[in-house]
């Protein structure tokens, strides 16, 4: 059961006071010291950040898709490292185990997740596997009632700080998705080496790194739902659901962006006028604006079929590919907007013009939604 | 201890305020409303006050339409026990206000009420003192620091040429300034356990308060925009100006 209304539009109201009162003002702290403050992550985790999406019999909030799209509108206004701080836990770090984990693997991690007490991670891309996902080289071998892993995770969000990895493996030789499997593998094991935090374009403060697994011997219990070959199946199933959340981080972003396009645009003047008077201007405001409201709308809609449990794969590939599309244009846009200030660190949009860049990328790549829109588009067609 | 925090639904204070076409009043139709800020801050107040062991019971009440309710559920997300809604769907001028409070705090045997200095949507600052008169309390008003030791408190006030530290005795009446404490957030816990705390709704007429309204209001304008300014050579010219344009010289 998601939560009443009356009670999620009061959450509504802490999330939007707290990226704006707390959130935006510390930025540029988060830019220097890469890193989220801890008084921030304290807070956070207060709110209940952590928990929205885990059921509340574990401790969390579980709120409708359509209400944790909503509150990703508000989130997205501040940079996004601070949302990547409690987006594992809300999205593919703990959607495995909601998804597909036995009751021991549920009770023994979702309360920890909820509470933010632990940060879990999604290991699923490689040196050579990125968006042929199903190319995975990491192995793990069963020998008694234990499995040995092998092999190297790439740019996996919130590693460093993870408690517990969602690793994808193979059980199985061949290529195919019934050979992968997911372990739920603790961070402290023995055989597990983290490599060194990446030098990343933007979203400093969110941290990735490499994983690297050289024979860690993880019980039989790890196995995600006690079941061999449901790991990638079930990894595709999580993305569905985090598509729809990255889409709404990418529309509060979009909003932030314009926003911030505004303001300069209403108070620089040249030739004796605002800039904001110059139909050149107006016309990347209009298509900003135009472009946020569809964007919306196809998010919520998206949002409320999945609440009503229907397959939303297609619809929302096209809300990551348009979502995160249009940012790319609107940041691009804010900075132009801003003329030479826009270029210079002072202002904010030269950083969220680097942030924005990620969301075409991780999480499928725009060409991997492309892909899956047209097949499922064509399919739908022949069928 | 017993408290009483009564909280008031406001336009939220970051909707750019506008008037509405008839110039009667403010618009409120499609404009979120949250609670009023000085309101919060005496939430916080005694909800400290309670986590401190100084206080058993923090009583939220409100007088407005339904929507209230929304109010009463936010204070309770932060930490009130439980709640009384006065309905009345028309606007309650501060001293019928002021009148429904004494009347609830006859009622609950309440020994502190802790209110905002004032709402920010009409900026009355009267119904705590009005309530102090109404209940015959002590009252300390704009406080912006309160120590409770047993039945004595003692308040800082924050007042035109400093502080002021007054000494009163409970029974009494505190209204917050802004700086007393920074509100907390209402948590997602929190609002959960929320939804069980109970909210009395009574319609205003059970009160026995009149509360027909004493004050009528003319016309609701618009702020005057402000003329751009003009920079003058020298003082020759500004003595010129204020002298033909402005007339003040
Ligand atoms: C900051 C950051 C955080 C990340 N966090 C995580 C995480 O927590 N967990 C995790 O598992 N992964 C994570 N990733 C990995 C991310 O999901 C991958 O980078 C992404 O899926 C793309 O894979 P790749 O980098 O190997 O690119 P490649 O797959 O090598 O793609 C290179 C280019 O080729 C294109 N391309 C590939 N295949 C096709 C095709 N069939 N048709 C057309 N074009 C194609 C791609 O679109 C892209 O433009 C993260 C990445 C980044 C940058």
């Amino acid at each position: 059961m998601a939560l009443d209304d009356n009670s999620f539009s009061i959450f509504l109201d802490t999330i939007k006071k707290f990226v704006d009162n707390k959130l935006i003002p510390r930025e540029q702290e988060v830019e220097d010291t890469n890193s989220i403050p801890i008084d921030i992550v304290r807070e956070m985790k207060d709110i209940g950040l952590f928990g929205i999406s885990i059921p509340t019999k574990y401790g969390g909030s579980n709120l409708s898709m359509e209400q944790e799209v909503k509150l990703t509108f508000e989130l997205g206004r501040a940079s996004p490292a601070f949302r990547s701080m409690a987006g594992t836990n809300i999205g593919i770090g703990s959607q495995t185990i909601v998804m597909a984990g036995t009751d021991k693997q549920k009770n023994k991690y979702l309360p920890k997740f909820s509470t933010g007490d632990i940060i879990g991670s999604f290991a699923l891309t490689e040196p050579d596997s990125g968006s042929d996902a199903m190319s995975i080289k990491t192995t793990a071998k069963k020998k008694g009632n234990e499995y040995i892993i092998n092999g190297t995770k790439r740019y996996i969000t919130n590693a460093p700080i993870a408690g517990v990895f969602s690793v994808m493996a193979k059980t199985k030789d061949e290529k195919s998705s019934s050979s992968i499997s997911c372990f739920l593998v603790d961070s402290d094991l023995p055989g597990i080496t983290l490599g060194k935090p990446d030098k990343k374009m933007g979203q400093r403060g969110a941290l990735t790194s490499d994983i690297i697994f050289d024979n860690c011997i993880v019980k039989e219990d790890a196995l995600l739902g006690g079941r061999e070959g449901i790991g990638f199946t079930t990894a595709m199933r999580v993305l569905d659901k985090g598509r729809l959340h990255i889409s709404g981080i990418c529309v509060g972003l979009s909003e932030r962006l314009l926003n911030e396009a505004l303001k300069f645009a209403t108070s620089r003047k040249q030739f004796n006028e605002e800039i904001s008077n110059f139909q050149l201007i107006q016309s990347m405001i209009a298509d900003s604006k135009a472009e946020i409201l569809a964007a919306k709308g196809l998010i919520i809609s998206t949002a409320t079929m999945r609440d009503k449990g229907k397959n939303v794969t297609l619809e929302s590939s096209c809300a990551k590919l348009f979502c995160s599309e249009i940012l790319g244009k609107i940041a691009d846009r804010a900075v132009q907007i801003h003329g030479g200030a826009g270029y210079m660190s002072e202002y904010a949009v030269e950083r969220l013009y680097r942030d924005a860049r990620l969301f075409r990328i991780y999480e499928g790549t725009s060409q991997i939604q492309q892909l899956i829109i047209a097949r499922e588009t064509i399919k739908n067609f022949k069928a | 201890m017993k408290i009483l925090v009564p909280v008031k639904r406001v336009i939220d204070y970051n909707v750019k305020i506008r008037v509405n076409s008839e110039g009667s009043a403010v618009e409120t139709n499609n404009v979120k409303m949250s609670m009023n800020p000085f309101d919060e801050i005496a939430v916080e107040e005694a909800v400290r006050l309670k986590e401190a062991g100084k206080a058993e019971e923090i009583i939220i009440t409100s007088v407005g339409d339904k929507g209230s309710q929304e109010t009463i559920r936010t204070a309770f997300a932060m930490g009130g026990d439980r709640g009384i809604h006065i309905l009345n769907d028309s606007n309650t001028e501060p001293l019928a206000v002021a009148k429904i409070l004494k009347y609830i705090v006859d009622k609950e045997g309440i020994d502190l009420v802790i209110l905002g200095k004032q709402a920010i949507d009409d900026d009355s600052n009267q119904t705590g003192q009005m309530l102090a008169a109404l209940l015959n309390w002590p009252q300390a008003t704009f406080a912006s620091k309160v120590e409770v030791n047993s039945s004595e408190l003692k308040v800082t006030r924050e007042i035109d040429g400093g502080l002021e530290t007054l000494k009163l005795n409970l029974p009494c009446v505190i209204t917050t300034d802004l700086r007393l404490n920074e509100p907390r957030y209402a948590s997602l816990p929190n609002i959960m356990k929320a939804k069980k705390k109970q909210i009395i709704e009574m319609p205003i007429s059970d009160t026995g308060v009149d509360s027909s309204p004493r004050l009528e209001t003319l016309k609701v304008e618009e702020p005057a925009v402000r003329s751009g300014g003009r920079k003058v050579a020298d003082v020759d010219e500004l003595i010129n100006v204020l002298k033909e344009e402005v007339g003040i010289i």
